[in-house]
């Protein structure tokens, strides 16, 4: 009996630490798409102003629209740090009912900026049209596609944590899919700095 | 385990309302043409980079004391890696747009 106890201690140990490590990978990771997303920026500001001869970002953009976008985006940062929280303290529903709520705020994101980018190529603002909207509809719709992404993660997640519980693995993945959706907000602040406020002014 | 999770929840709810009003002043600005000029440009990227942090400390619990080395020193690489790609592009083509006029 005492054997078994000092064998499951030591597997518990040794599953933290390779949890730890995936972590530390994950990390890792962020910081190469953080380089990625700002390749991206440099791109559109560079490219901004050329518009050849087609709308420019002061005809295209309405702030309301991108405010709205940003509010949703924050209050679904707040929210998964709300399933982080339940998740601590082992309500394995407060769990799920955060996450289906950030779920929520997720995809209402992604209905905005589709329903922007529909209203854009429908006006004949695509991306063929001009550099400036090359490089918007590149930088823009790589975070909305790391958004959809983050929404699959979290559809997987509350499934995991329904039918597998709280495990340890499944508060490690709970952690990192928390690091990916907070570092995507961050994403955003630099795309409503860069290319939404100085785009209407 | 009641006292940790009150204490994150009021570090959520900070990191919140700071990003909150990070954010509504540059809208705020830039909406009811507060400012003109090269000011507006300066409090965007201020309030921007404020924001910034506010995630990474309040949301990312980034703590100089606590995260563990690597991932503050990776942090730092990928810093130093986005000012020189990021910095001397825009520089070289800021420099060749201002030649090409």
């Amino acid at each position: 009996m005492g054997e078994m106890s000092v064998t499951s201690e030591l597997l518990e140990h040794e599953e933290k630490k390779s949890l730890d490590s995936r972590e530390f990978g994950f990390w890792i990771y962020l910081m190469t798409d953080a380089v990625i997303f700002a390749l991206l920026f440099a791109t559109y500001v560079v490219l901004a102003k050329n518009s050849a001869a087609g709308p420019t970002s002061k005809e295209l953009f309405d702030l309301g629209h991108t405010a709205g976008e940003t509010a949703l985006l924050l209050l679904s940062s707040l929210t998964f740090g709300m399933a982080t929280i339940s998740m601590s303290e082992d309500r394995l529903n407060r769990v799920v009912q955060w996450l289906i709520v950030t779920l929520v705020l997720g995809l209402g994101f992604l209905a905005m900026e589709l329903i922007e980018f529909h209203g854009m190529i429908a006006q004949g603002a695509g991306p063929e049209t001009s550099g400036f909207l090359s490089a918007f509809f590149t930088l823009v719709g790589t975070h909305g596609l790391h958004v959809t992404f983050g929404s699959i993660g979290i559809c997987v997640m509350i499934g995991q944590v329904l039918v597998k519980g709280l495990t340890l693995p499944v508060r490690s993945r709970l952690i990192r899919l928390g690091l990916f959706w907070h570092f995507l907000d961050i994403v955003w602040i630099g795309i409503f700095s860069v290319v939404y406020l100085p785009g209407v002014m | 385990m009641t006292h940790a999770s009150e204490r994150s929840l009021t570090t959520y709810l900070t990191g919140f309302v700071l990003a909150v009003i990070l954010t509504a002043i540059p809208f705020a600005l830039v909406w009811g043409e507060l400012l003109t000029g090269p000011a507006v440009y300066i409090v965007i990227a201020v309030a921007a980079v404020l924001q910034v942090l506010v995630h990474l400390v309040f949301f990312l619990h980034l703590d100089l004391k606590h995260t563990p080395g690597e991932n503050l020193f990776f942090l730092g690489f990928a810093a130093v890696l986005i000012f020189i790609m990021v910095g001397g592009s825009l520089w070289i083509m800021m420099d060749l747009h201002h030649r090409m006029m």
